[in-house]
């Protein structure tokens, strides 16, 4: 079904359903089970020295946004197609003079809007945490610490550069990318998957394979000397699927390294380049399919 | 979910994606080395950390959760600390230790871990009897202490804060006091170290044998550097060498000692005082 010239508004229509059908799943409930996790933890943690707690506080918060967003995207975008098949929302929608590109980038828009919600709800939610805890030793430190203003002012930059750094910030957009990358690898693996669940499991064992992505292509172009079909497969591993480890920056901001602005905007540049690259996939197959 | 894709089109979308792959690898390459010189995604995993951690963490580890992982284990050592095993803390700390090689934090404290507490304990150890077992034991420990510290080192070459704690462990644990000197003198070259750091590797080398010629012209220098260096200890080591090396009356310092430090050198470890 063809729909004449793109239309901004069928599709942020069919981005705003999307999302409002993803809230009323309760998506969000995951937010309990993060604020749970991390205000525990920095409870459970005080009982650390305060560079120990504040970079696993940082560690778990990171590595737990990582989890829930790379999750949320595949069970989000992996539903989108089956459901609406189930309910036969789609042949409503299609009926009408809407293109199916249209339709799978109103799908995709929606669950990336509310993947950007969830970063921002989870990442103010860890910098909240962080920033309480950081405010608590401050004060701590000051009431027991009885030296000159010099020493005291020396342990209070230390405390305020263990906890909160300027570069937790772009760790945090990184994560937004790379679950958007798999929200669209997951609509196009959902365009020919016989269901929903085939969809979630073929998407989970591609985010494994995508963070081997570097080790296949190190393999292939490393010169080892190994069977012709060994490197065909490292090959075709290393070409087919996106390179996860990429995105992987938040371990190595954690513990104090910079992110350069160059390495950032390409790191970026390269998720939006995936995410297009499997969106137009998904498009290409999506277009013939008998429904 | 029913319907039906014609197979002809998913083997043209694997085409494509092999396609688009094949001209981002190039791309891909350029960051990855871009990442490499800013140093990050710089960790290797290897097989002897698959054993440590088992196979769901090294899976988990494998899956862009090595920081998580990390944080777990230091738990566990902590746990383990507080019921005094230290030959599996020593384990914990060596998966720690390879799942995130960039935190400092993790080698000193490992190192302190080791050189100082399991040392001690080691020497109060009753239910070894034999005073020079226990001796052995406890340098042992201390040899892991260095041992943490030395890794960490080549991990962040970048980083004067290890060598300062290397300098550390060598003045107080090993009694090297050349070594300790060595060390200070190493961590004191870094653009951003602290200016105590100089002073310790003159001191140190004032204590150690043969090189007092060498600590008095580093001192004569310090002191030469400005009032920021000239801290009671300097004077007071200035003048003995002085004395011991017979410098002549019109060269020697007749400067006061001043009352009271203008800075003092923090209590070990450098990340984490205690």
């Amino acid at each position: 079904m063809s729909g004449g010239s793109p239309s901004p508004s069928r599709i942020l229509a069919i981005a705003g359903n999307t999302f409002t059908d993803l809230v009323r799943q309760k998506v969000f409930l995951f937010l309990l089970i993060f604020s749970l996790m991390v205000i525990g933890c920095s409870s459970f943690l005080a009982r650390f020295s305060f560079q120990e707690e504040f970079q696993m506080l940082k560690d778990v918060s990171l590595g737990a946004m990582s989890l829930f967003l790379s999750f949320l995207a595949i069970l989000a975008s992996a539903m989108l197609l089956p459901r609406d098949l189930e309910d036969r929302t789609i042949f409503t929608i299609l009926s009408k003079p809407v293109p199916r590109h249209e339709y799978l980038l109103g799908k995709l828009f929606g669950v990336l809007y509310m993947l950007l919600l969830s970063t921002l709800l989870l990442g103010g939610l860890f910098l909240a945490v962080l920033l309480l805890r950081e405010q608590s030793v401050l004060l701590e430190t000051r009431n027991s610490l009885s030296s000159s203003p010099q020493e005291l002012e020396s342990a209070l930059a230390e405390i305020r550069q263990s906890a909160f750094n300027w570069n937790l910030i772009p760790a945090m957009g990184i994560l937004f990318v790379k679950s958007s990358l798999i929200a669209s690898l997951t609509l196009m693996i959902s365009t020919f998957a016989t269901s929903g669940l085939f969809a979630i499991l073929i998407s989970s064992s591609v985010y494994f394979i995508g963070h081997l992505q570097e080790t296949a292509r190190e393999y292939w172009l490393g010169g080892i000397a190994v069977h012709w079909w060994s490197r065909l497969s490292a090959a075709l591993l290393a070409l087919v699927f996106p390179d996860l480890q990429a995105f992987n920056l938040s371990d190595d901001i954690v513990a104090g390294k910079g992110i350069p602005m160059d390495v950032f905007w390409q790191t970026v540049a390269l998720g939006v380049l995936y995410t297009a690259i499997y969106y137009l996939a998904a498009c290409f197959v999506f277009q013939k399919r008998e429904l | 979910m029913t319907g039906r894709v014609n197979p002809l089109r998913v083997l043209v979308t694997i085409l494509f994606l092999v396609l688009a792959g094949s001209l981002i690898l190039p791309w891909q390459i350029e960051l990855q080395h871009l990442d490499r010189s800013a140093r990050l995604r710089s960790a290797t995993l290897d097989l002897g950390l698959r054993e440590r951690v088992g196979q769901a963490g090294f899976l988990a580890a494998l899956s862009g959760f090595r920081a998580p992982l990390a944080a777990f284990l230091w738990i566990s050592a902590h746990a383990a600390w507080e019921r005094t095993e230290w030959g599996k803390m020593v384990t914990l700390f060596d998966s720690v230790t390879a799942l995130q090689p960039r935190v400092l934090l993790y080698w000193d404290i490992a190192a302190w871990h080791m050189a100082w507490n399991a040392s001690a304990s080691a020497l109060q150890d009753l239910t070894q009897p034999s005073e020079a077992l226990r001796e052995r034991s406890a340098r042992q420990y201390v040899a892991l202490g260095r041992d943490f510290l030395e890794r960490g080192i080549r991990n962040n070459p970048d980083d004067y804060h290890l060598y300062e704690s290397l300098g550390r462990l060598a003045a107080a644990k090993e009694l090297n006091h050349a070594a300790a000197s060595d060390a200070y003198a190493k961590a004191a070259s870094f653009t951003n170290a602290p200016a105590y750091l100089s002073r310790l590797a003159a001191f140190e080398s004032s204590e150690s044998p043969g090189r007092q010629r060498e600590a008095y012209q580093r001192l004569l220098s310090l002191y030469r550097s400005g009032k920021q260096q000239r801290v009671p200890t300097l004077f007071k080591l200035l003048h003995e060498l002085e004395l011991k090396l017979d410098i002549p009356e019109d060269q020697r310092i007749h400067d006061t000692i001043p009352e009271a430090p203008s800075n003092v050198p923090p209590a070990s470890p450098s990340i984490t005082p205690r």
